[in-house]
């Protein structure tokens, strides 16, 4: 009897503990806690710990019977590539990272490829929409991003329904990620026949835009189209708005989308965004949370509402997850064959992979649009998605002022 | 143009500390860029603190960077002047590199914004900010408030003393010792005005000191060592000279034709513009 009874015992463990066994996934990446890139890096940041705690708190990624709870090593990069270069090694080689996260921004995403595919680790990058990365013939990365060259080709279509007769002036951030993005748009708007009066890169640690708004001023563009990050987008509008330029539309790269940008008060409204996801936005979501839910428990957690780069980051974890789930593994090969059968709707939008050797890992499921600043009933600054027509919160404010 | 000329009173101001403490006691303060970055600061902290007006807020700015220049004097500069220029250089950079590695854990290398603003003027389309018009006056005014002191007070006529001839000077009963670490405390106040001033006109980070001690070197030595006065002179010059190219080419060249005017000045006036004048 009391054989059988051990047996039992036995079996039950054997039984059971596949069932709750459980482990750790280490994911990798790095953060610019410190330098020009900090605001837009820490939004992102926090969409990767908001990821991490909830599913955690759900009992983690379930693949294969077993059931991981995720751990995240991230170090401060301080904005700089060459650090990157070092933490990325780092984490692969001493702390064993599993899987990698992108840092903030193409360049440093850029370098932080070259070792995650020379170790074979997959990283899912986000906040790095420049196409240049994809197009090397890598094979483990994974963009949630669209590309760059979607973020004017939006804006000039909007303008185009609204003043045909435009004289645009393009003043970007000197940085791949802006040239990328405005290289296309350039003929872009000479095809759709806007005059393009003036276009001129600053250097991204510009402060002083002054001679530049003189060109503007000069070139009687009333649409300004551009900038690059938080630290330059935000000087530049609030240099646009005390000299008075007559603008009619200012679309800027990246930085209007954070929360910060209603520091800027007045300086900061009218002006328009490409965005990878506003709140407004409602996908129905296939996986994961929905938009309202996400949003709701990233400003429990953060006092502040999502910007793009905390979705992107909150949604570059669950298509890890999901890959991980549907690989039943977390073996490089099969999670890297989910992520290449991906073609899923979560709150963030659509995400499908290109897999050809030519671009793979690019983006090519995902869609912009376009938010504006504008005041609620209240006078209070809130941003609106004014473009596509289709998911318009608000119509887009024309002249701006 | 005009943005230039405004621009360049706040360069020239900046460059006249450096100029001042290089032409009294022969050293290269490399702390400069980074007193300018501390200057910026000092108007963050105290403007966020009391919400005053920044111009008053520079008086308080300026008394901190003395206090604090006679302070950094005795501790790294003291022990180096009378020696070769190589320690006072590795004396004040390594200072340099402390205020950065300090000012980077305490606030960071992420951008500051002093948010205050003066209604502009404009001219047709142009306008020029209320800032910039006042940063140029109160560059201006702290520049002839300087000029009158070391003209026409005692402790300036000693550092001009001194400045000229140290050994004569002690003779005359001068303590040169305390002449010195008034005028390195001068030189950083100075430092402190003008890094307080573009606070209001420009973000800021911990690291931007650096791009004001270039375009000072630029100044100080278009100007000639140890002339104050052409320093600020020198610093319009230069502000000028970016507004007058700026229309004509790339924003991004801008520092490749002032340093080509750099070596130029280096070659053409080895004692400065203004130094066969006043020498």
């Amino acid at each position: 009897m009391q054989r059988t009874k051990f047996a039992l015992l036995v079996l039950c463990v054997f039984l059971v503990t596949p069932l709750f066994s459980q482990s750790n996934i280490t994911i990798g990446f790095t953060v610019s806690k410190t330098g020009a890139l900090n605001v837009d890096s820490l939004e992102q940041y926090r969409g990767f710990e908001l990821w991490r705690d909830q599913t955690n708190a759900a009992g983690g990624i379930k693949a294969g019977g077993k059931s991981y709870q995720i751990q995240l090593v991230s170090y401060d990069d301080e904005s700089n590539s060459k650090r990157v270069q070092q933490l990325y090694t780092r984490m692969i080689l001493q702390d064993k990272a599993d899987f990698m996260f992108s840092p903030y921004s193409s360049p440093l995403t850029a370098t932080a490829s070259v070792v995650t595919e020379q170790y074979g680790k997959i990283m899912l990058t986000t906040g790095a929409a420049e196409e240049k990365t994809y197009k090397l013939g890598n094979h483990y990365l994974y963009q949630m991003f669209a590309p760059a060259t979607q973020y004017l080709t939006a804006v000039l279509d909007a303008l185009k329904a609204k003043d045909p007769k435009a004289s645009v002036a393009f003043v970007y951030e000197d940085s791949s990620f802006s040239n990328a993005v405005v290289t296309p748009a350039k003929p872009y708007a000479q095809q759709l026949g806007f005059a393009v009066g003036f276009s001129e890169a600053y250097a991204p640690n510009t402060t002083d835009f002054s001679a530049i708004i003189d060109k503007v001023i000069s070139s009687k563009a009333n649409v300004l189209l551009g900038g690059g990050h938080y630290a330059d987008g935000s000087t530049l509008a609030r240099q646009l708005y005390s000299q008075k330029v007559p603008l009619k539309m200012i679309a800027l790269l990246v930085a209007p989308d954070s929360p910060q940008w209603t520091e800027l008060g007045d300086a900061g409204l009218g002006v328009i965004v490409p965005s990878q996801w506003e709140p407004q936005t409602a996908f129905k979501a296939q996986y994961g949370p929905s938009g309202a839910d996400f949003a709701k428990a990233y400003t429990a957690k953060y006092n502040t509402p999502p910007s793009y780069e905390s979705a992107g980051g909150y949604a570059a974890g669950l298509i890890l997850q999901r890959a991980i789930e549907q690989a039943g593994s977390t073996d490089t090969a099969k999670v890297s064959a989910a992520l290449n059968n991906t073609d899923i709707t979560t709150f963030y939008g659509r995400t499908k992979f290109a897999t050809s050797s030519a671009d793979h890992g690019l983006q090519v499921g995902h869609a912009m649009v376009l938010a504006q600043w504008q005041k609620d009933k209240s006078g209070k600054m809130v941003k609106q998605v004014v473009w596509p027509l289709a998911a318009k919160s608000a119509d887009m404010k024309y002249p701006m002022h | 143009m005009i943005d230039g000329l405004m621009v360049g009173a706040v360069y020239g101001l900046a460059a006249m500390g450096l100029s001042l403490i290089w032409g009294v006691m022969d050293v290269i303060n490399l702390t400069h860029g980074s007193m300018i970055a501390l200057g910026m600061f000092a108007m963050y902290l105290l403007f966020s603190a009391t919400a005053l007006n920044p111009y008053l807020l520079l008086i308080p700015i300026i008394v901190i960077g003395l206090l604090l220049g006679i302070v950094v004097y005795w501790i790294a500069v003291h022990w180096v002047v009378g020696r070769s220029q190589l320690m006072s250089l590795l004396s004040t950079f390594s200072v340099n590199m402390m205020v950065i590695g300090i000012g980077t854990a305490v606030w960071s290398t992420s951008p500051y914004n002093v948010p205050f603003s003066l209604p502009g003027i404009s001219f047709g389309a142009y306008t020029f900010t209320g800032n910039h018009i006042a940063a140029a006056v109160s560059a201006l005014i702290i520049a002839m408030a300087l000029e009158l002191f070391l003209y026409n007070t005692r402790p300036g006529k000693a550092i001009r003393a001194v400045a000229d001839n140290r050994d004569a000077a002690e003779l005359m009963g001068i303590s040169s010792t305390a002449v010195l670490a008034i005028a390195f405390g001068i030189g950083i106040a100075l430092a402190f005005g003008s890094g307080a001033l573009v606070s209001t006109l420009f973000p800021f980070t911990i690291l931007s000191g650096s791009v004001y001690q270039l375009k000072s070197f630029v100044v100080t030595v278009l100007a000639g060592l140890g002339k104050p006065l052409g320093a600020l002179a020198a610093g319009v010059l230069l502000g000028l000279l970016e507004g007058a190219v700026t229309p004509f080419i790339a924003v991004s060249w801008i520092p490749l034709i002032e340093f080509g005017l750099f070596v130029v000045a280096l070659i053409l006036f080895p004692r400065g513009i203004f130094g066969r004048a006043t020498a």
